[in-house]
């Protein structure tokens, strides 16, 4: 039977996709492979691009900068001691020589020399040191504080509030300034010891919180929010509150990865709609987030015809059950409701087969992913289903909550649609009208109903996906689910002596997560991205950006 | 007249403070903690959200924070929102872009809805009468996102005659010709009709009847003595409209990606931003009542019998 054409051209891309992200993760070289628009004409090097941006919800300082919004100029702005492979997502030196260990517990990193701040002044490990103990230290607020937490002394510099922020007491005062793990040896060398081994440490530094200061952010902190000075392959030109933050090319750059155009403008709209329609009326060149409207029926596919891509990237979707709420104590119940999912079904009638259905808790684009953890238990099977439904013994309704405003209904109703034709159980969906209440609720542990959780890669680790969720007590352990065992492999996993044998701890570690269930996996996310005619070779990263040294504007 | 204008000025300042706190406190007992949706989907860290309740005197009662806000204004500083942007510049940024095209629609339903409706009042029954109000009960019928987005998808996408976003700030005034005839189509439906009863009202009444009588031009009956005191009515609605139009301009920039107050408002209602909404929406209340205060005023020039003192 011969295929319709339009099958083969709307395959295309995904498979494009594909390749791109290097599933097998046997790594190319990625300047030279996975061009997606391939290089057609002249390019200008001195061409502009603007790319749709979002408010930064803080001020433009990297080590309070986690969302999106911020994230896109911060990145460009700074270049941390190592960056991310663009298409493998693997961490290679950047500002560091290298980075050296014997025990997996001190580093030594020694810096490459000729790196400068765009105020001219030279990147030193000072400029590390001291920003790593600014964001640490809990009197500065800064969202990424808690990635020092291995770094030995920061209880010493960040100190917790003992009611929680809603009570009467107040942190106390931090008895130190510095943290004692941090030592400059000299102008292009510094030690950092931890409080334990950590053999994943390294593939951390490309983060934001770990990226220099230059010595002008410490003598005046409101001038450096107003002009961010960085070390990265962009300088800070102005920036329009709400409208547009504008960069220009730093040619004093000193990394490899430089970019290939001038002008970067990151143009702030007031919704992805908005933006979706400026991209197809050649009012925007790149927009990383198609919006549901376009991609229902894969109109974007139409609209934006040989200018869009689809890749996944590290982020997956889970349910996770609140195990203060005795209701689903049960084991058998929780595997149950798993198997009564019909994830394909669901991604292929809701997403239009943009998400990829779950084998396990780590998405399969990071570094060190296993397949098929979950085992059988993430397949769809109402026979099984109902023989552990009739195991945990569970009479009464499944509940289903998440913010009303984050375009959840659709998917979550068909979930709960599954499980009950699936199980014969009454399931309801109750959301909670915004983002930022039911964040509050799932703080405050109140939770009566099954939530969304939703999890985006800060580093490509698969250690990224475990400890800071199920770890007992650990920062985005929302559901509170706790064991010793998987806290005893995780902790053994951290001191392992290798990222090879952490990996394969980490993957024990996955093993118990399928017997315990305490999160149910649903899919892993894919980018649906579109960019403008003036555009070649515009693709996204594996963590959600435009890939800045391979784009290139065309001449007029 | 002086002390009359005066004494309206003065009321406007029991309005200022009044509406300041309500609203501030309106937004203050929205439920949700501001910081929570902060950090993306995770918890921020406590550390994080102390230093911001600190920042932002959040675990002051209403009344302190209130107060404290209210000093600053009064020093000519709007504050700061949650994400460091100095409100007083971003209403700076916003508020000329929402005026702007507030004045394009309050352009486009005055001068086509008083022709419509001067043209049909004097005709009276006929093919444009009809026309004419059916074609406005098809306007006022249409939700303003109908017709915007119609109108962005038609002449924009298939036509190519505008653009489809205005994104620059400040905004041309071309731009805005189509968005303001967005936001203005609804007001302009009623313009029209109101005109048009006015007129066919005062047609038939007593004065114009003697004016008429008295042998004067028809021109001049018409101009002077009918359309003056047609016009009242309209003049208030056009008047109350300039302040509707800017409150209501929320789903046209939305569509049309203006960067007026809409998003501004918008955005500090779901972030809990108590200083940005006050801030936005005490100029609102302003400009509401000052254009109230012009309409009042130009009673009296239209219908010598209003005076003022």
């Amino acid at each position: 039977m011969r295929k319709p054409r339009w099958i083969a051209a709307s395959v295309m891309p995904l498979a494009l996709a594909l390749t791109i992200a290097g599933c097998g993760g046997g790594s190319e070289d990625s300047g030279s492979n996975g061009n997606t628009g391939g290089s057609t004409g002249a390019s200008d090097p001195d061409g502009a691009l603007s790319a749709f941006g979002t408010e930064p919800e803080n001020p433009l300082i990297p080590g309070n900068t986690t969302e999106s919004g911020g994230s896109k100029v911060i990145r460009s702005l700074f270049t941390g001691l190592t960056r991310y492979d663009p298409v493998t997502g693997e961490s290679k030196n950047a500002v560091a020589e290298k980075i050296d260990t014997t025990d997996s517990k001190v580093y030594t990193i020694k810096l490459k020399s000729g790196w400068k701040f765009h105020d001219g002044t030279p990147v030193k490990a000072k400029n590390f040191v001291d920003a790593w103990n600014f964001t640490a230290a809990s009197p500065n607020g800064q969202q990424g504080a808690s990635f020092f937490e291995q770094v030995q002394g920061y209880k010493d510099v960040h100190t917790e509030d003992p009611d929680g922020t809603a009570g009467p007491q107040k942190a106390p005062e931090p008895t130190a300034k510095e943290m004692s793990g941090l030592k400059v040896v000299d102008d292009s060398t510094f030690e950092v010891t931890l409080n334990a081994p950590f053999a994943v440490f390294p593939l951390k530094l490309g983060y934001n919180p770990f990226f220099p200061l230059p010595d002008s952010f410490f003598s005046d902190q409101k001038a450096f929010e107003a002009k961010p000075v960085g070390n990265g392959p962009f300088k800070f030109v102005s920036r329009k509150p709400n409208a547009e933050i504008v960069l220009t090319r730093n040619d004093d750059y000193a990394g490899d990865d430089k970019p290939k155009f001038k002008d970067l403008t990151f143009k702030i709209f007031e919704s992805n709609e908005a933006a979706y329609t400026a991209i197809v009326g050649g009012d925007l060149d790149f927009l990383d987030t198609i919006p549901p409207t376009g991609i229902a029926g894969g109109k974007y596919k139409q609209d934006l015809e040989g200018r869009n891509g689809s890749t996944p990237y590290m982020g997956n979707q889970t349910l996770t059950f609140p195990y203060y709420d005795p209701t689903y104590a049960n084991v058998d119940l929780r595997k149950a409701l798993s198997l009564a999912i019909n994830r394909q079904e669901i991604v292929d009638k809701i997403f239009d087969g943009t998400r990829i259905p779950a084998d396990g808790w780590v998405n399969p684009a990071v570094p060190g992913y296993a397949k098929g953890q979950c085992g059988d238990l993430c397949t769809y099977n109402p026979e099984k289903a109902k023989e552990y439904l009739a195991k945990s013994g569970f009479k009464g309704t499944v509940k289903f909550s998440t913010n009303a405003d984050g375009g959840h209904k659709d998917w979550m109703t068909a979930t709960c649609n599954s499980i009950k034709n699936a199980l014969g159980i009454e399931c309801l969906y109750e959301p909670i009208p915004t983002f930022a209440e039911t964040r509050q609720k799932i703080n405050a542990r109140q939770m009566n109903a099954i939530f969304r959780t939703g999890w985006i890669a800060d580093y490509p680790s698969i250690e990224n996906f475990l400890n800071q969720l199920y770890r007992t007590g650990a920062s985005s352990n929302d559901g509170e689910y706790s064991n010793p065992k998987l806290d005893e492999i995780l902790g053994r996993a951290d001191s392992a002596p290798s990222v090879d044998e952490a990996n394969k701890l980490y993957q024990e570690g996955e093993r118990i997560l399928a017997e315990d269930f305490p999160v149910i996996p649903l899919w892993n996310q894919t980018a649906q991205y579109g960019w403008s005619e003036r555009l070649d070779g515009a693709r996204l990263t594996s963590l959600r950006e435009l890939d800045l040294t391979n784009v290139t504007v065309k001449k007029k | 007249m002086g002390r009359y204008v005066l004494r309206r000025l003065l009321q406007l300042i029991p309005v200022f403070i009044g509406t300041t706190f309500l609203i501030y406190w309106l937004v203050w007992s929205l439920p949700g903690d501001p910081f929570s949706g902060k950090c993306g989907d995770r918890p921020c860290p406590d550390s994080y959200v102390a230093a911001m309740v600190e920042k932002f005197n959040f675990d002051d009662p209403l009344v302190v924070q209130y107060g404290k806000y209210m000093l600053n204004v009064l020093q000519g500083n709007f504050g700061e929102t949650f994400r460091g942007l100095d409100v007083g510049e971003l209403i700076g940024e916003a508020y000329p872009n929402t005026i702007r095209l507030a004045l394009v629609a309050l352009a486009i339903e005055a001068v086509i809805g008083l022709a419509a409706g001067v043209l049909t009042g004097l005709r009276g029954r006929g093919f444009l009468d009809n026309l004419v109000l059916v074609s406005t009960l098809f306007l006022i019928s249409l939700p303003v996102f109908v017709t915007g987005f119609v109108l962005q998808i038609t002449l924009g996408f298939e036509l190519k005659w505008i653009k489809t976003t205005v994104s620059a700030s400040p905004a041309p005034w071309e731009h805005l010709i189509v968005p303001g005839f967005v936001l203005g189509s609804l007001s302009m439906a009623y313009v029209t009709r109101l005109t048009r009863t006015s007129i066919a009202e005062n047609k038939r009444a007593d004065y114009v009847r003697t004016a008429t009588a008295k042998g004067l031009r028809q021109r001049r009956v018409v101009g002077v003595h009918l359309l003056r005191n047609s016009a009242i009515p309209v003049v208030t609605f056009l008047g109350t409209d300039l302040g509707a139009l800017m409150g209501g301009a929320i789903v046209t920039e939305g569509i049309f990606d203006i960067k007026g107050i809409g998003s501004l408002v918008y955005d500090g209602i779901l972030g809990k931003e108590g200083v940005t909404v006050t801030g936005v929406v005490t100029l609102l209340v302003m400009v509401y009542l000052l254009s109230n205060l012009l309409v009042d005023l130009l009673y009296a020039v239209l219908d010598p019998r209003i005076r003022y003192d």
